[in-house]
């Protein structure tokens, strides 16, 4: 990105000044000038027609994590007011509905894990299903699959795959209200048959961590973290069922904006405004999709622990918490002195409450909010912390990932699968994979430097560093 | 059909073209694109086959909708694609995909989401008819 077009409100901060006659909402880059630099034009592009959609409150903004993506970037937030107009984007959610981390705490150490490396990243592998073509074991009935779209996690834990501490943990305590089965389409339901429980392909990964570096003691101490601990993270979103409804809702809504005369700068953006029934049909479906995500991580969660009480009995595995990345959620916050209720679309972006948010669990609930970076197989994964700031800053939002640095083409020109993952060995970091074309194309040098977007995040008061989870064992799709 | 496929880039996700004389062929040539993303073709045997009939006025939709409808009906019966055909009567869009159950011989690639209106373009040149769109992987 030209960063000559830019504005520096601050090291962490930058705006696009309006040219003449231009009519738009401000836009806010959040990052530092060489992450800024290192991003694509697109990314400006895609910001600058965000800032160009009726309703939008407060600005289009970027996280530092942010990438070239379709309609909205990648990293992309946009809060907008239903009562004046405000649209609901498909494009502004993404495919992967709800994708998202959920991070276990175990009571395992580093060696613990060390002593049965080999046979837990060959069980892992074997027992989590994963990569593209792989089915679960789950096999769901229409009616109950309407059940976990109203249910979420607690349908999960319902049917045996958790406890109700796990729900404490989980945004929204594990289910999203206002799902619409009937707005879900039957293909959307046919492609779930298979796919509860699965990890998925892609950047999607199961992973053993273990805490390699403290940045804040109270808090980490808050979130049950401490040195050498072992930790799982799974990240993974709504699977087959919600990339079919991102599938109907990006045409449907495409067609739909010029019914309803929106004009729209780019056609990927296809939105409704979120009081016409379009736009309540596509938030009724993707509120189903978002508990289809959480329903799938808890089973994982469960699949997980099996795994665990085999090699170690008496282990504890806790839910620390569990944060989707893709999303538009209603929320209350705070504009000019006014509460007013906000559809706040987070593609690639993560809530990110601070501390005495009423949303979050009692525990958490002075510290603030656990918020998860994850980076590559390679490198490392951060916990953060939400900060009271974050609130005026980005509607409460953070990074949620290293992002790319490369597209995967060129990935595949400079790596071969093979070689990469036995390199990593060579690190003490197992892979697990089916697909060696993925594994190349997400090698660690394809994506940004988690630890500087880590920094630019806290620099830029969005979330704070608490712990940096280093891998160990990867289950890639 | 005859045709030709490549890749463009795009930083998270993958661009897809598919070229050929006729607008059917360009669009078989991106759903070959696409599933050779997923799974090496050369290592599927194209056993199975299933009919993907919809309507639609505008090309360019009409290739996110061809290659949606095939990733829908891959997923929904559980096949990995190789084989691909298309035919057009004015707005009636009738094609099939032939292929076999996944199974460990299959050389397995990266699952591909949806395909998305990003750079999303179905034109016509001296040289025939180009289609290509950025697939959500």
């Amino acid at each position: 990105m030209d960063i000559a077009r830019l504005r520096s409100i601050d090291a962490w901060t930058w705006t696009v000044p309006r040219r003449d006659g231009e009519s738009r909402a401000e836009i806010r880059l959040y990052a530092d000038a060489a992450l800024l630099g290192a991003m694509d034009d697109k990314v400006l592009e895609q910001i600058t027609n965000v800032a160009r959609l009726p309703g939008l409150v407060g600005a289009a903004m970027t996280m530092p994590d942010a990438h070239w993506g379709y309609g909205f970037p990648i990293g992309g937030v946009a809060a907008f007011d239903a009562d004046r107009g405000g649209i609901i984007s498909a494009g502004g959610v993404g495919f992967d509905i709800s994708c998202g981390i959920r991070c276990l705490r175990t009571d395992l150490t580093a060696d613990d894990v060390q002593a049965h490396a080999r046979g837990l990243a060959d069980s892992l592998f074997e027992n989590i299903p994963a990569g593209v073509g792989e089915e679960g074991s789950i096999r769901l009935s229409p009616g109950e699959l309407d059940e976990v779209l109203l249910g979420g996690a607690q349908w999960a834990v319902k049917e045996g795959y958790g406890t109700d501490d796990d729900l404490q943990y989980i945004e929204e305590r594990g289910r999203m209200a206002g799902a619409v089965p009937a707005s879900v389409s039957e293909l959307a339901k046919k492609r779930q048959r298979g796919e509860m429980g699965t990890l998925g392909s892609g950047n999607h990964y199961l992973e053993v961590q273990t805490v390699e570096r403290i940045y804040d003691e109270p808090v980490a101490r808050a979130f049950g973290l401490v040195q050498g601990q072992a930790i799982v993270s799974i990240h993974c979103g709504s699977r087959g069922l919600g990339h079919q409804i991102g599938t109907d809702y990006l045409v449907s809504l495409a067609k739909a904006a010029g019914r309803l005369g929106l004009d729209l700068p780019d056609r990927e953006l296809a939105c409704a405004p979120i009081n016409s029934p379009e736009g309540q049909a596509y938030l009724g479906a993707m509120n189903g999709a978002i508990n289809i995500a959480l329903a799938n991580r808890q089973i994982l969660t469960y699949l997980t622990r099996r795994v665990f009480g085999h090699f170690f009995r008496e282990a504890r595995i806790e839910t620390l918490f569990d944060v989707s990345h893709n999303t538009c959620k209603p929320e209350w916050h705070e504009v000019e002195g006014k509460r007013r209720l906000l559809h706040v679309h987070r593609k690639g972006a993560t809530r990110a409450f601070g501390p005495g948010h009423a949303g979050l669990p009692e525990r958490y609930r002075k510290a603030g909010q656990p918020v998860i970076i994850g980076g590559s197989m390679g490198t490392g994964s951060y916990v953060l912390v939400g900060t009271g700031e974050s609130e005026n800053r980005a509607f409460s939002s953070a990074s949620h990932g290293a992002g790319r640095a490369m597209s995967r083409s060129q990935a595949l020109r400079q790596w071969r699968g093979r070689e990469l993952i036995d390199e990593l060995a060579a690190r003490g970091i197992l892979v697990r994979t089916k697909a060696m074309r993925g594994a190349a194309e997400e090698a660690p040098g394809a994506y940004k430097d988690v630890n500087a977007v880590a920094e630019a995040t806290e620099r830029a008061g969005l979330a704070r560093r608490v712990a940096l989870l280093a891998p160990r064992i990867c289950v890639k799709g | 059909m005859g045709g030709t496929y490549g890749y463009f880039e795009h930083d998270a996700d993958i661009g897809v073209c598919g070229r050929g004389v006729k607008l059917e062929d360009a669009l078989v040539s991106a759903a070959r694109a696409m599933f050779a993303i997923q799974a090496d073709p050369d290592s599927i045997r194209p056993g199975e086959r299933v009919v993907i009939q919809f309507e639609e006025g505008d090309t360019e939709l009409a290739l996110v909708r061809w290659l949606n409808a095939l990733l829908g009906a891959s997923r929904e019966r559980g096949l990995a694609f190789s084989d691909f055909g298309l035919a057009r009567e004015g707005e009636r869009w009738r094609g099939w995909a032939a292929g076999e159950p996944w199974h460990n011989a299959v050389v397995r690639g990266t699952e591909v989401k949806g395909a998305t209106l990003t750079m999303l373009s179905v034109r016509q040149d001296a040289r025939g008819w180009e289609a290509r769109c950025v697939v959500d992987v």
